[in-house]
């Protein structure tokens, strides 16, 4: 009985299930042979490659784990990653805090949604190239209209882009105070990449925010009026723990996002990019830098790339572990 | 009553907007200046005697044109490309029946994690490898398909009942037939969008292009633009003007299409 069963179930196998099989991988070929040879091809390449050491492209030799040994001696990369860190932690709070209030402002009959909408959104299809281009000329020390609006608020002129020295120690400076060097903080020079890439992405959070908004059913608030709440614990009791799923998603994008920040180091330094004195040299241009302008080491690029991975992915776990606990979903 | 208290939420709203503007209202108004004005300090907001010389200048400096033909080339390609491999793919998702299809469709998803730094490297391995360095081939072929895509197409495929698949094969239809002639059109506002997605990030790509192009005459127009901004260092003029109309085509595209390009992100966002 038994064995004339799993005879039946064989024979099906072999018929109609391959011809299934053999359609359903067909349709998918034509993505999926892209997928294969682009997406995951590379991917097995980049472990190989960092197993090797490569000049101007040409393997010369087995290195093992010694590059990724190399890694942890090499102060370069240990400055690009707090460089990225600093850059990290700068952008995804504060796109975090102005994207929420923005959202809220706009989630409500208020006339011309649709214009202010639209404005906010702007940056976000804008090339990123064309948005390194417009701020480093924003920021030009002389020339710059920043400057010019610094001026008009009483500051002094600043060197923007070209200002190695330290926020804190700046703000500390101005207060006749001096800090040492490990609390000296990101250059103003990486701050002023930090505002540039929070003007770009701020509308895209803004609108995943909004669809986050208009998605929580007006009886709540309704309800909650009704027993005199006020504004402010709506927003604790009611909003933010229903739009919590949206906000793990955007705190998630924002930081993967903002961990490959490539163009707007590579065009607004300078030059070469990654100044000045190293401060806003981040991990992906670094990878650029060995794999792609400076002899051509692409097997320690790779490391490189592969240790981005590495703490991206456990970002993401970790953020996930954190918020899953206080995330409300429905 | 309704207006007075909206005023500090418009007061609000209008500094973030004009923050939001200001940029581009510079790169205009500076692409309209002469020298002489540009190095003027403080800055005039409107240019006092407007030219369009940085214009004339930019365009016939460098190669614009055909920069801008390369990408209309790239971006059609890419955009009629991932509109069909994603609706096979996704249809294979959605409705065939198949040993494996979920398993295989979580595997393909999970590539999505991997940073876009990590390909850097090993995609110029291979594009080498396959002799395409320097290539259409290799700015377009890489990106013909798009996982994303794939999954917001397969989503909108499941919302459509299977009892029409199940109806349409036995009225004789093929499988092929009942994708491309009821699938495709009941799912037009998600193709639309998958499309648009295509449109701008083969407009905006510039990474790629940059690492797999060393000829001047394939360059596509964001690393066009950025060559032409490296040489120009200190004509602010006529690198505004270049960035102008350079962002122009996705500008005028966005004003005529902001509903379905907000709408697009705003839906991705939430399902992904």
């Amino acid at each position: 009985m038994q064995r004339g069963e799993t005879s039946v179930a064989a024979s099906t196998w072999r018929g109609s299930e391959w011809k299934k099989l053999a359609r359903g991988l067909a349709y998918i070929a034509p993505a999926g042979i892209i997928i294969i040879v682009f997406r995951v091809l590379p991917i097995i390449a980049a472990f190989a490659v960092s197993f090797y050491y490569v000049m101007m492209g040409k393997i010369v030799g087995f290195a093992g784990l010694s590059q990724y040994a190399m890694l942890f001696r090499d102060s370069e990369f240990w400055n690009a990653l707090l460089n990225t860190t600093y850059f990290v932690i700068g952008t995804v709070p504060l796109s975090l805090f102005l994207s929420l209030f923005i959202a809220n402002l706009l989630n409500q009959k208020i006339r011309g949604l649709g214009g202010y909408r639209t404005l906010y959104f702007l940056p976000v299809v804008t090339s990123l190239v064309a948005v390194a281009m417009v701020w480093k000329w924003i920021y030009h020390p002389r020339l710059g209209l920043l400057n010019y609006l610094v001026g008009l608020v009483g500051m002094t002129p600043k060197m923007w882009l070209e200002e190695p020295r330290g926020i804190f120690s700046m703000i500390a400076g101005g207060a006749g105070l001096s800090l040492p060097e490990w609390a000296s903080g990101p250059s103003l020079a990486l701050v002023a990449l930090i505002i540039t890439n929070l003007w770009r992405g701020l509308g895209y959070n803004i609108i995943i925010f909004l669809a986050g908004l208009q998605n929580i059913p007006g009886e709540y608030y309704e309800a909650a009026r009704i027993d005199g709440a006020n504004r402010w614990h709506m927003f604790w009791k009611i909003t933010w723990p229903l739009i919590s799923p949206v906000t793990f998603y955007i705190v998630i994008m924002t930081t993967i996002v903002s961990f490959q920040v490539f163009t707007l180091v590579y065009l607004m330094t300078g030059s070469p990019p990654g100044g000045p004195l190293g401060t806003t040299k981040v991990l992906v241009y670094y990878i650029f830098e060995k794999g792609f302008e400076s002899g051509g080491d692409m097997g320690y690029a790779s490391c490189v790339a592969l240790v981005l991975f590495g703490i991206v992915l456990s970002l993401t776990l970790i953020q996930r572990r954190i918020i899953e606990k206080r995330v409300h979903y429905n | 009553m309704y207006r007075l208290r909206n005023v500090p939420v418009h007061v609000l709203l209008i500094a973030g907007a004009v923050s939001m503007i200001l940029p581009f209202f510079w790169m205009v108004s500076t692409s309209f200046k002469t020298p002489q004005e540009i190095f003027l300090f403080p800055p005039t907001w409107v240019p006092q005697s407007p030219t369009v010389h940085n214009y004339v200048q930019a365009w016939s400096e460098v190669p614009f044109p055909r920069y801008f033909l390369n990408t209309i080339i790239i971006a059609a390609c890419m955009v009629c490309g991932v509109i069909i491999t994603s609706c096979l793919a996704a249809y294979a998702f959605a409705k065939l029946e198949f040993p494996g299809r979920e398993t295989l469709f979580i595997l393909m998803l999970s590539m999505m994690i991997v940073p876009q730094a990590v390909y850097l490297v090993p995609s110029f391995i291979i594009v080498s490898a396959l002799g395409w360095m320097d290539t259409y081939m290799a700015l377009i072929v890489p990106w013909l398909a798009q996982i994303f895509s794939i999954f917001l197409l397969r989503q909108q495929f499941r919302s459509i009942p299977n009892d029409y698949y199940d109806a349409a094969l036995i009225d004789g239809c093929s499988r092929m037939g009942f994708l491309w002639k009821i699938l495709v059109p009941l799912s037009r506002p998600t193709i639309i969008t998958i499309g648009l997605f295509a449109l701008l990030g083969s407009w905006n790509s510039f990474i790629w292009p940059l690492i797999m192009t060393n000829t001047d005459t394939l360059r596509p127009i964001q690393v066009g633009l950025s060559y032409f901004a490296q040489e120009q260092g200190t004509e602010h003029g006529l690198m505004m003007a270049a960035a102008t109309f350079c962002v122009a085509p996705v500008i005028v595209i966005y004003f005529f299409a902001q509903k379905q390009v907000i709408e697009s992100y705003a839906k991705s966002g939430i399902k992904g």
